[in-house]
């Protein structure tokens, strides 16, 4: 039996008790007081009747005073009787009722509903754990390519909010600790539909020990956590965690980029997140010294980026302290008064950083220094989604929200984690390198969305594993042909071959490819889609690389003999 | 001293005591059989039911399931009274009384074997 039932058995004991006692004490009353029967002569009822009348009695539905009219003190019997029965059965009803709006009890029931629809669960789903900025967004990420998720957070307006959100796939959440196995257990760790677990609560225990869990039952399984500082980070990698991400560290690396290195931030901002921004909005970068509003854990990540670029940085604080002007020029206050700007040099300054953790303050540091220098490159820091609007209508040249960034980087992960290792690549690109890149994405996507896919040559390419087993050659250039007419190309460009741990980035076209080959391509989303059937069809390969038109069906072999 | 296996030995004893109680005397003999232990043995019967409701443990469950075949048989033996006595054009017969006792003797077996358990579990509990 299940723990519901116990439960509501157990809390029902004593109603039910009383329920019992009474009615055997208004049945035993009738049977020992003595009645008159119809002729006046003495007679006493048995105990069927007298089952029979306190049972119509206590449900108050009443026949009347049956067989015969009763005498005084069978009526004053019934008078308690009246009282005690219907006061037993509110008792019992009652205790009922409180037992399932009980919220222990609720919760119970809603676990037991949760647990029973994840058991049910047939397609792949992701098991997330943390529902903020950065899992709902992921969640949505998931939702748009079709992959259900399965959410537990132990905030329960968090969950609430989950079932409000109007998402076409269903969504289910729990409510509870993460931390403990039994409900990750509940949540689906063990059905073999599950593809990964991701670790994003606010809690670095929490996600380690999520972690930990899930790579001990299922090693092969993609593990993706967050981190907030370097010990665990090095931890969660030392028992084979697939992808760790420092908030912090993550998105001051990506403001770092938007602000010394615009043409890099407008690759990762193509291939990982999906707002596409014109060729144009690249500002010509300008070295000089930057204003950093806000020097908490973001500040302090983002004034390492910085500093490790040669960037020199202005700290504006409410809190400085000695080790921090040691080491930069600092200037104590929020940002929000002009004094402290122009204190801080905000007219010489080529940008400024509004990152404290409060939005107004933010919106209130870019108005000010706007005024103050009009020419100064604005980025701003967004910490709650419900301010969209506000930051929208500020038009400061970055607007950054921490959980929107790192949703993207773990959805772009799980789509093709070869991206990730790509943009490692990329980063060590120079200027000149990094600028041609962007032209030549450019020239191919124009102003539609950049996507990417990745290939390993293998079990899932089946023509090119024919092609390549049969000992013929094939080169990357085949593959960016188009399938319907092999004069043209596709408009798609390979943007990484990996082969072991060799990486060709932008690799020629000429490159001849092996089994095993992992490959990255990126375009538009048409093209993309026509060139799996080079993957996957071994005829259109053939016509591609060779010219030969596919001939196939009983008039084609009878006159040629040999069918393709 | 715990005053709740108190509550719950005394009921199930006095079940027990009840039943044998009842069944005592000679099978088909009327005069040897009160309905009011019947009665009390029924309802102390179903009190030990509720009482045993909500225990996970596999002797609770035991301890279930003698409770409510004891309830079954003791019913059939009150239903079976109920028709001799009401319905029956004949009354109560010496037949039809020995029904009614052997049934009830078929709920005392279950209470005996409630109350073994009961001890059972007791002796197991080593403090």
């Amino acid at each position: 039996m299940n723990t519901l039932l116990y439960i509501l058995l157990r809390r029902l004991r004593l109603p039910l008790t009383v329920l019992i006692g009474v009615y055997a004490v208004s049945v035993l009353g009738f049977v020992l007081i003595p009645g008159l029967d119809d002729q006046g002569q003495p007679w006493r009822m048995d105990f069927f009747h007298a089952f029979y009348f306190v049972s119509f009695m206590g449900s108050t539905i009443g026949f009347g005073e049956i067989p015969y009219p009763f005498t005084s003190a069978q009526r004053m019997w019934t008078l308690v009787c009246i009282y005690a029965t219907v006061i037993a059965w509110l008792y019992a009803i009652g205790a009922m009722l409180s037992v399932l709006q009980d919220k222990g009890f609720s919760r119970l029931l809603s676990t037991r509903r949760f647990a029973h629809h994840v058991r049910s669960i047939r397609e792949p789903f992701y098991l997330i754990c943390g529902f903020g900025t950065t899992g709902r967004d992921v969640v949505t990420g998931l939702e748009q390519q079709g992959i259900k998720s399965v959410v537990i957070d132990i905030d329960p307006s968090r969950i609430d909010a989950l079932e409000l959100e109007q998402y076409s796939l269903p969504v289910v959440g729990l409510c509870a600790d993460a931390s403990l196995p039994e409900n990750l257990d509940l949540a689906g760790l063990q059905n073999p539909c599950c593809l990964g677990v991701l670790a994003l609560t606010n809690d670095d225990n929490v996600n380690l020990s999520v972690s930990i869990a899930s790579k001990l039952l299922y090693p092969k399984r993609i593990v993706v956590s967050r981190s907030e500082n370097d010990t665990t980070t090095a931890n969660l990698y030392s028992f084979g965690t697939d992808l760790v991400v420092d908030p912090f560290k993550q998105f001051a690396e990506y403001l770092g980029l938007a602000a010394h290195n615009p043409q890099k931030h407008l690759i990762v901002d193509w291939l990982i997140y999906p707002q596409h921004r014109p060729i144009a909005s690249t500002y010509k970068h300008q070295s000089g010294r930057w204003i950093l509003c806000g020097y908490g854990r973001f500040g302090r990540a983002l004034a390492g980026t910085m500093r490790a670029e040669g960037t020199e940085i202005t700290i504006v604080d409410p809190h400085i302290d000695s080790a921090i002007s040691e080491e930069s020029a600092s200037v104590t206050g929020i940002g929000t008064e002009a004094s402290t700007l122009i204190q801080a040099g905000v007219e010489g300054a080529v940008g400024i950083i509004a990152g404290t953790g409060n939005d107004a303050d933010n919106l209130s540091i870019i108005m000010t220094a706007r005024e103050l220098n009009p020419r100064l490159q604005t980025v701003v820091r967004q910490n709650l989604d419900s301010n969209e609007l506000i930051f929208e209508r500020l038009k400061a040249d970055f607007v950054m929200n921490p959980g929107r960034t790192i949703a993207s980087r773990i959805l772009a992960h799980l789509r093709t984690p070869l991206l990730a290792e790509f943009l490692d690549q990329a980063m060590a690109l120079n200027e000149v390198d990094a600028r041609e890149l962007i032209q030549r994405i450019n020239r191919l996507v124009g102003d539609d969305q950049v996507r990417t896919q990745a290939f390993t040559l293998g079990e899932d390419t089946p023509a090119v594993k024919e092609w390549i087993e049969s000992g013929q050659v094939l080169t990357l250039r085949s593959l960016l042909k188009s399938p319907a007419d092999r004069t043209t190309d596709l408009k798609c460009l390979a943007l990484l071959v990996k082969r072991g741990d060799h990486y060709w980035v932008e690799p020629g076209e000429l490159t001849e490819l092996h089994m095993g080959d992992e490959i990255l391509f990126s375009g538009r989303e048409s093209d993309l889609y026509q060139q799996r059937w080079l993957f996957e069809n071994a005829r259109t390969l053939n016509y591609v690389v060779t010219g030969a038109e596919p001939h196939y069906g009983v008039l084609s072999y009878f006159f040629k003999g040999t069918p393709h | 001293m715990n005053r709740e296996k108190v509550v719950f030995g005394f009921f199930i004893i006095l079940a027990l005591t009840l039943n044998v109680g009842f069944v005592l005397g000679d099978i088909d003999n009327p005069a040897h059989h009160e309905v009011f232990e019947l009665f009390l043995a029924l309802v102390v019967s179903l009190i030990c039911t509720v009482l045993k409701f909500g225990d996970r443990s596999h002797l609770g469950a035991l301890l279930l399931a003698t409770s409510l075949v004891a309830d079954l048989q003791l019913i059939a033996a009150a239903v079976v009274w109920a028709y001799a006595e009401q319905i029956s054009t004949l009354g109560m017969t010496d037949g039809t009384m020995a029904s009614i006792v052997s049934l009830a003797a078929g709920a005392l077996v279950a209470n005996i074997i409630s109350v073994v358990l009961l001890v059972v579990e007791s002796a197991s509990i080593r403090r």
